[in-house]
């Protein structure tokens, strides 16, 4: 064994010995896939958001041209070149394989087959004499993100931290049947070695590994023969046992450095930076030729695909074109994933474009679907579960939809490697469970958030009017005070007035009954008058009854 | 080896049965035919109440049935009850362990109870009588004689006192009672004795230790539960060594210890999950299992122990829970 290469010193928990379904891709060399009859280039191929088109229908485009660009002021996103030389036919709407998001923006491209390079396409000149930011500048306009499966723009994590004082190359390729990186490695050994330096120059870093499964040992010679011509002393290559999956991020830094991120860290919080292997080799590329990511290595293997092998294939080439070119027969009941067996992407057909993130397409022979039967509780999942989790509990509490429970048995840790599937002898699809949970506590937060939210406001519009009210009411009392002070000042000069007005009203008062009192004139008769009055009212009364008695009647 | 366990749970089961196989050789060798005839009588009645139970709750029944788990059921009662055993104590004891004592919690993964020990503690219980009638090893009684017992309950012209006795643990157990050392109840009942435990006992359980280190090195068990289980039983049989006369290995050589170690305290639906949770759990059902085995009513402990720390299981679970990648 070299000196550049040593054995992993710490390990992860759990993990499968998984047959690997390698060699038969390894066969032949890596081969240039012919160039397609339509190129779909999505917009987003990575995490963040979508990048901004700069072309339009019509426009005739170069190879290595840039068609999309970073939109101002965000950061967490990546350019987009043309992969070949032709015509953009339009911009529309297509799926876009192993998003959440599943329609996406994308131009189609018509190659003009001359596959003439644009005139930008120029190689840097002694790229380690430019300072950090140029270098970095570089890989921005490059379209440059993380092959490895995850998609994150690689400059975002060329970030100069004082704390980062390790670089770690992830090459574990862990997944069954992938082998685009080891056949990378064994093809391009000295340029990946190269891209290495670059980013350790990027990143001011002065320490890097190179984390591999033991069952690559002709990757790991290459590497170590590389290595030692050109001389670099700070890069070491690490055999790690081939356990599944020994390609998690946070798995192989466990198993180069024995260090565990947490849930809520990032390998910088350790001080360490990751980038996987196909990335490194992309980001010497772009640097040496000038090439941006407008192609990549992709496996393609699996049943009935008769000459699986690794092609590099043009961003935008349809699934189906790749598939063809390696003599692919469709036969009965098969699937196509991107990606591997354990956490690839199944995707429900073929017509989906090659994308950055694609480093193997997949197809495999459906399996009868065994019926689930209850958990028996055997732990198997547990002892397999790279995270350490207690997965038939998480189960449980799943089905019984105690969120917090889930929570509190750290759901979140879980990294969806399929392990605890892979081994329950119930058949049940555990991970399925857990997408769910993570899914249904990531709605309810959200729900909480929004009813916070209209909590809130409603608490803060009851507080204004009870705010206003209560001001209305100091305010009546404030003005009612000042009356009533207004009127202790006049108090006497009123009692006056109301005084006089009474004592008129009494003058009034008296006058009337005086002038009554004259004008009645029976007031003083004498008796035989006041007799003849009576007779006569009598007389009067009596012809009254009398005209009224007919009506009566 | 892949370190990838059998993907199923009727592989787990048929597992499980094979590993049986030797100890079940061991038991007809010393003991007769008895002990098949109650598996067969167990087995049917277990398929069978698996069966109706299955169509009363509505649920698939191939499957189910398919999956081994009331079988095995079946056989470690029925290793668990003496070899002459009438045929309706078989029954009652594995229909009241299938019914009550696995469908009524909702199945297969929901009993909270070992439902063998649950059967077996339910015989213990209401039929003392039947329970303790054991056969001496080398009785000679052929497979019609058994056969007869099973079905009629009797034995024709033969005395069942003359062929029958109390097993190695109770004579050990009452003798010591009555203030006899070790040594005397050795020379007054040596038939009951064979080379350093109970005669016949000591081969079935060596049978049964071998079957357990098969599912051990195939990876069926995991080895928290029969190591725990056997460390602390002849822990608690060292401590009382002075005071009872009984060595650690003879109290791993006899009764059901080897059973229980890696049959029965091995019930993964019953038992403690986390790998911590299972060393407390098979620790306590040794605690448990030795404590009632010496000084409690019954012949043999293992049932009561492996129940009482079913009842803890789930609060041991809780409070081992090991800590996730990087949670500190």
């Amino acid at each position: 064994m070299s000196g550049n290469i040593i054995k992993a010193k710490y390990q992860f928990h759990g993990g499968l010995k998984l047959k690997g379904h390698k060699e038969m891709s390894m066969r032949s060399d890596i081969a240039a896939a012919k160039i397609p009859d339509k190129l779909i280039i999505p917009l987003q191929q990575h995490i963040g958001k979508p990048a901004k088109a700069i072309v339009t229908p019509g426009e005739t485009v170069l190879k290595g041209q840039c068609i999309a660009k970073l939109d101002n002021g965000n950061n967490v996103t990546a350019a987009v070149h043309a992969s070949t030389s032709g015509e953009v036919i339009t911009i529309e709407q297509h799926p876009l394989p192993g998003f959440v998001k599943q329609l996406a923006d994308c131009i189609i491209i018509k190659p003009d087959n001359e596959d003439k390079w644009h005139p930008s396409v120029q190689p840097v000149e002694n790229p380690l004499a430019l300072d950090k930011e140029s270098l970095k500048q570089i890989l921005i306009e490059a379209g440059i993100v993380g092959l490895g499966g995850a998609g994150f723009p690689t400059h975002i994590k060329l970030v100069q931290d004082k704390n980062i004082d390790t670089l770690i190359i992830n090459a574990a390729e862990c997944e069954p049947y992938i082998t685009c990186d080891a056949m990378l490695i064994k093809e391009q050994g000295s340029k990946i070695i190269q891209g290495i330096q670059f980013i350790l120059h990027a990143l001011d870093v002065k320490q890097c590994l190179i984390g591999i499964e033991d069952n690559k040992p002709h990757a790991i010679k290459t590497l170590s023969v590389a290595l030692e011509n050109s001389n670099i002393k700070n890069i070491q290559i690490v055999e790690v046992p081939t356990r599944y999956p020994a390609g998690g991020e946070k798995q192989l830094i466990k198993t180069l450095t024995g260090k565990e991120i947490a849930i809520n860290q990032l390998p910088r919080d350790a001080g360490i930076i990751c980038h996987n292997i196909a990335t490194v080799y992309a980001v010497a590329t772009a640097i040496i030729e000038g090439k941006p990511l407008i192609d990549r290595t992709v496996t393609v293997t699996g049943d009935n695909v008769n000459q699986p092998r690794n092609l590099q294939v043009l961003i935008g080439t349809s699934m189906q074109d790749v598939l063809d070119e390696c003599r692919y027969t469709p036969y009965g009941s098969q699937e196509i994933i991107m990606g591997g067996p354990m956490m690839g992407n199944h995707l429900d057909s073929s017509d989906y474009p090659v994308i950055k993130t694609t480093n193997c397409i997949l197809v495999k022979n459906k399996e009868a679907e065994s019926p689930s039967l209850p958990c028996i509780r055997c732990g198997e999942c547990a002892r397999v579960c790279p995270a350490n989790l207690l997965p038939q509990q998480l189960y449980w509490y799943t089905r019984a939809k105690d969120l917090d429970r889930v929570q509190d048995y750290q759901i979140f840790s879980c990294i969806e490697c399929g392990c605890c599937d892979y081994v329950c002898p119930s058949h049940i699809p555990l991970v399925q469970f857990y997408r769910y949970a993570k899914t249904e506590i990531w709605t309810q937060e959200a729900d909480k958030k929004k009813s916070d939210h209209a909590r809130q406001r409603h608490e803060f519009r009851q507080l204004r009017i009870e705010r206003k009210k209560k001001e209305d009411a100091e305010r009546k009392a404030k003005k009612k005070a000042l009356l009533q002070k207004k009127q202790g000042i006049d108090t006497s000069e009123q009692d006056a007035k109301k005084a006089a007005i009474e004592a008129a009203l009494e003058r009034v008062k008296s006058r009337q009954t005086e002038q009554t009192a004259i004008a009645k004139n029976t007031s003083n008769l004498t008796e035989e008058q006041q007799k003849k009055i009576e007779e006569v009212e009598k007389r009067r009364k009596a012809k009254l009854n009398k005209q009224n008695k007919p009506e009566d009647k | 080896m892949d370190n990838i366990a059998p993907n199923s749970v009727t592989r787990i089961m048929l597992n499980v049965l094979y590993a049986l196989i030797p100890g079940i050789i061991a038991y007809v060798v010393f003991f007769g035919w008895g002990i098949v005839l109650n598996i067969i009588v167990a087995i049917i009645t277990a398929v069978a109440t698996e069966m109706f139970m299955l169509a009363l709750r509505k649920r698939p029944i191939k499957p189910f049935i398919m999956d081994g788990s009331a079988v095995v059921t079946a056989i470690l009662l029925a290793l668990a009850l003496p070899s002459l055993a009438p045929w309706w104590l078989t029954f009652i004891g594995v229909s009241f362990a299938i019914i009550i004592g696995k469908h009524l919690y909702g199945g297969l993964g929901y009993n909270p109870f070992n439902p063998a020990m649950i059967g077996y503690a339910l015989l213990l219980i209401s039929f003392p009588l039947e329970m303790t009638i054991w056969l001496q090893p080398d009785n000679n009684l052929s497979f019609t004689q058994n056969l007869n017992y099973v079905l009629y309950s009797s034995l024709n012209d033969i005395n069942i006192d003359a062929i029958t006795m109390a097993t190695t643990l109770d004579t050990v157990k009452t003798q010591s009672g009555l203030g006899h050392s070790l040594t005397t109840i050795q020379s007054n009942y040596p038939v009951v004795f064979g080379q350093f435990a109970g005669k016949g006992w000591e081969w079935i359980n060596l049978m049964f230790l071998l079957g357990g280190l098969w599912l051990l090195y195939r990876r069926i068990i995991s080895w928290h539960i029969p190591v725990a289980f056997l460390i602390s039983f002849s822990v608690m049989a060292l401590i009382f060594y002075s005071s009872t006369e009984t060595s650690p290995l003879f109290h791993l050589f006899s009764g059901a210890t080897m059973l229980c170690a890696f049959f029965i305290a091995t019930d993964p639906v019953t038992a403690s999950t986390t790998p911590r949770g299972r060393l407390i759990y098979a620790a306590g059902i040794g605690v448990f299992a030795y404590i009632i085995r010496m000084w409690g009513g019954y012949p043999d402990g293992i049932a009561f122990g492996v129940l009482l720390m079913n009842m803890a299981a789930p609060t041991i679970d809780y409070y081992t829970r090991p800590k996730a990648f990087g949670e500190s």
